[in-house]
């Protein structure tokens, strides 16, 4: 067996989450494995990264480097191609990182690749066989990987949980002197922060979430009377935000909003994981949906398979009924 | 600028509930709808804006079957200059790495500044476009919403990070970026604009015009096998509300009431 690599995503000085799930899911792939890391980046916050990892890791390897001071995929490639042993198991977290160095790294290496595994059925010989979610999350696949000449393995964010392990009593390597001149044909230049937009969706309580199934921009208006109706405020999946139907800012999911409301009526939209991943804090879930076989349904709290475009004015006329009726 | 974009057919998640076979092995495909895989359709309607801005043509390509052909024409409608199917006997169960093989080889024989690619298809994983960027010493990008031309060497383009945040970078020419949705507003394509690009030859290419090793392609090379599909269990699954649409509605207020849903 190979030793297993995980790829550390951090910032400011801070380890991602992911530094915990790729362990785990590393010791799933094979319990007795030994576990680096890769930590690259640039000076006191290198070092804080790594001082926080051998709980976790045997080793770390860091490399400390100017032109990896922000992680570009280009660089970072060039730096684990020179510092990585042939055949090696490296796994990254499926995100805008993980997606701009995986497939590259393992041409350089030439490894198999595999993205976006959220599960891990098992290692058989060096055939590995992991879960995938495909069309949307509507079902999932078993792939398997041979992993023979190395491997390049991206995991889903969040789908490995984080478990309490014994002290690894990690060292810190340091490879810096391994990595030498870096170049790269694409150079960084900013980070643009998203605007605030109008209404602060993490804020509300109750949201009225809209998807692909609202249909049409017109349509948008029977999202915004439930809300009106029901003091919410009205957010919505990917779709929506793509067809311009409503800004960015009211976007829940990974690329857009984390929201953590106490209810969250689910109108019209299927459930892939990138929106659900938005939603914390365990609120009451409504799904409403014209598909029975949505994926919204399995992680509902409450379901209801109906045309939203018909259902949504009738439960905004009852809404509206009932609050006249108190007022009286 | 002469742009490459990479398009592939898949079935289409908004036209279809996907479920398994009855063998339990694979999707059902009967009486699947297909379209151009959304991602894709987006990489098509920026090359074409970036054509219009800067000159240049737009070549749009495949790895496929016949049945394929339907989506190169729809894109040619769409204002695609070039429609190429690249197919092959000795391509069928190539995984990421042997499509790349099979785009690299094709790359090869023309001269492209800028390629494209949709982020990801609908069973795929978004592999393709930077194994292919790999192959060619190419710089890549993924996750791209916006594409800005700042002179026949490099582009500003920005990608889509967490949160909504977006990263800038400047990327030298020739590079492949990924293309995300919501970039821009694909234009509309109408049966009449399909009739009139239905004449134009679309080519097709095969091992021995691409002068590929057939070794480095197909079922034998690919490292990564789909073995089958099934259908996740992802929670318990929520309490399913029966009844009329009146009583729905009325238990679904008592519920929203409960919750502390109501102003």
């Amino acid at each position: 067996m190979s030793r297993i690599f995980a790829y550390i995503v951090h910032k400011a000085g801070v380890a991602d989450d992911s530094a915990l799930e790729l362990a785990a899911a590393a010791r799933i792939i094979d319990p007795s494995a030994s576990l680096t890391a890769l930590v690259m980046g640039s000076g006191p916050e290198l070092d804080k990264v790594c001082a926080a990892l051998p709980n976790t890791y045997a080793e770390i390897w860091k490399a400390s480097n100017e032109s990896l001071a922000y992680p570009n995929a280009e660089l970072v490639r060039q730096a684990l191609v020179k510092i990585l042993p042939s055949g090696s198991i490296v796994l990254v977290a499926h995100e805008h990182f993980g997606i701009d160095l995986a497939p590259g790294l393992s041409v350089r290496m030439n490894a198999a690749c595999v993205s976006d595994v959220s599960g891990i059925e098992g290692l058989n010989g060096s055939s590995l066989k992991v879960v995938r979610q495909e069309f949307g999350g509507q079902v999932s696949a078993h792939v398997a990987c041979d992993i023979s000449s190395g491997a390049v393995i991206t995991f889903r964010p969040g789908a490995f949980k984080p478990v309490e392990t014994a002290a690894a009593n990690g060292t810190v390597i340091d490879k810096s002197s391994e990595v030498g001149v870096l170049a790269a044909k694409r150079r960084y230049l900013e980070t643009v922060v998203a605007e605030a937009g109008d209404v602060d969706i993490t804020k509300h309580a109750v949201l009225v979430s809209i998807g692909r199934g609202i249909q049409e921009k017109d349509n948008v208006a029977m999202a915004e009377e439930l809300a009106e109706a029901l003091g919410a405020a009205v957010s919505c999946s990917r779709p929506v935000v793509d067809a311009k139907w409503l800004e960015k800012s009211r976007q829940v999911g990974t690329s857009g909003k984390t929201v953590k409301p106490k209810v969250y009526l689910a109108c019209g939209i299927s459930g892939a994981f990138q929106h659900l991943a938005g939603i914390k804090g365990k609120p009451f879930i409504i799904a409403i949906n014209k598909n029975p076989k949505a994926p919204i349904f399995q992680v509902a709290d409450v379901g209801i398979v109906d045309d939203l475009l018909e259902f949504l004015p009738e439960f905004t006329n009852k809404v509206r009924e009932m609050h006249s009726l108190s007022t009286k | 600028m002469e742009i490459l974009v990479c398009v592939r057919r898949v079935p289409d998640t908004s036209e279809n509930e996907i479920a398994l076979n009855a063998a339990g092995n694979d999707i059902e495909r009967d009486d699947l709808v297909y379209s151009i895989n959304e991602w894709d359709n987006y990489a098509v309607e920026e090359a074409l804006q970036i054509a219009a801005r800067v000159g240049g043509s737009v070549t749009v390509v495949t790895v496929g079957g016949e049945d394929d052909e339907e989506i190169l024409r729809r894109e040619m409608a769409m204002g695609a200059t070039h429609g190429v199917l690249i197919s092959d006997g000795a391509f069928a169960g190539s995984d990421a790495r042997g499509i790349a093989t099979i785009l690299r080889a094709f790359v090869q024989k023309g001269k492209y500044d800028l390629i494209l690619t949709g982020v990801q298809a609908e069973d795929g994983g978004a592999l393709v476009g930077g194994m292919l960027a790999a192959m060619l010493d190419y710089p890549f990008a993924s996750l791209v919403n916006s594409i800005e031309v700042l002179d026949g060497k490099t582009l500003k383009i920005s990608r889509e990070i967490a949160g909504g945040n977006k990263e800038v970078n400047q990327i030298d020419l020739p590079c492949v970026l990924s293309i995300q949705t919501g970039i821009n507003e694909p234009r509309y394509v109408g049966m009449r604009g399909i009739r009139q690009v239905a004449s134009i030859p679309i080519p097709t290419l095969g091992v021995s015009e691409l002068n590929l090793d057939p070794q480095l392609v197909g079922l034998a090379a690919a490292k990564v096998q789909r073995v089958d599909y099934f259908t996740p269990a992802l929670g318990k699954g929520a309490e399913m509300l029966q009844g009329s649409r009146e009583e729905i509605v009325d238990k679904l207020f008592e519920l929203v009431a409960a919750k502390g849903g109501l102003k």
